[in-house]
């Protein structure tokens, strides 16, 4: 076991181990610590994934800016473990066994599918690297990039739109 | 079976995606809701980054749908958060049961 594999378990198992606590802690202000908990550690497999910028881009704009944008708009709401919904025991166990069965099926499928094995290793390569990533960006996905500009602007006056006072 | 690889990727993704649906489904609380969604999202970019490794480690296309992924998130969140904000000044709660009526 060597060092490659125990920070690929640990980083699975704070993963596991924190969107756990996401669904089940019942105060949203935690939900939101516990789901930044979760990014960092997506962050993490994706650095040993030969894709280094998208861990940083993962960072920045979900740990930095979605999520403080959820605890923002939390504290604006004041909501606590007290205002919280009580949850529904029959919504829990149809919950449980909607996700429950499919998790079991896919997980099925999945130890039937014939992936090539191969072990995880760390990030090797410039593959994942900036200068790669911004050349293929401007030559094969030039078009979905300025759609997504498109999408960025009908958004932002959405969102300006929606949440304006009339 | 001990040392992991691609199979345990998916694994994890797997068990993340139903996290998030097992949180779709149960929480009442409009913004709690939108974060499982985005536990989801997240399962499948990590999908996307360990089949582009393991099956295509020479093209950045995983990459790609990552980071359009990811844009789209952004966007999706900042919407969302707009409704939730309307809701919360028409109705002064977020759980869903009170958008049944959906006018204000």
């Amino acid at each position: 076991m060597n060092i490659t594999e125990i920070l690929f378990w640990f980083l699975t198992a704070l993963a596991i181990l924190s969107a756990l606590m996401v669904v089940f802690s019942r105060n949203p202000v935690h939900s939101v610590l516990w789901l930044i908990l979760v990014f960092f550690a997506i962050s993490g497999h994706y650095i040993m994934l030969n894709a280094q910028f998208l861990a940083i881009v993962n960072l920045i704009v979900y740990a930095g800016a979605i999520m403080v944008l959820f605890l923002f708009v939390i504290m604006l709401m004041n909501m606590n473990s007290d205002s919280e919904p009580q949850k529904n025991k029959w919504l829990k166990m149809a919950g449980t066994v909607a996700g429950g069965s499919l998790l079991l099926i896919l997980v099925a499928a999945l130890k039937n599918s014939e992936v090539q094995y191969q072990k995880v290793e760390g990030a090797q390569g410039t593959i994942g690297l900036i200068h790669n990533l911004g050349k293929t960006l401007f030559t094969d996905y030039v078009v979905p990039f300025e759609i997504s500009s498109v999408l960025f602007l009908s958004a932002m006056v959405g969102a300006v739109v929606i949440g304006k006072k009339d | 079976m001990n040392t992991p690889g691609l199979y345990h990727i998916l694994f994890i993704s797997t068990a993340l995606f139903f996290i998030g649906v097992y949180g779709f489904f149960t929480r009442r609380n409009l913004i709690t809701i939108l974060m499982s969604i985005e536990l989801i999202l997240n399962s499948v970019c990590l999908n996307f980054i360990a089949f582009n490794k393991y099956v295509w480690p020479e093209k950045l296309d995983g990459v790609f749908f990552t980071l359009f992924i990811i844009a789209i998130a952004a966007a999706e969140a900042a919407l969302a958060i707009a409704i939730i904000i309307n809701l919360y000044r028409s109705h002064n709660t977020i759980d869903v049961n009170a958008a049944e009526e959906m006018k204000y």
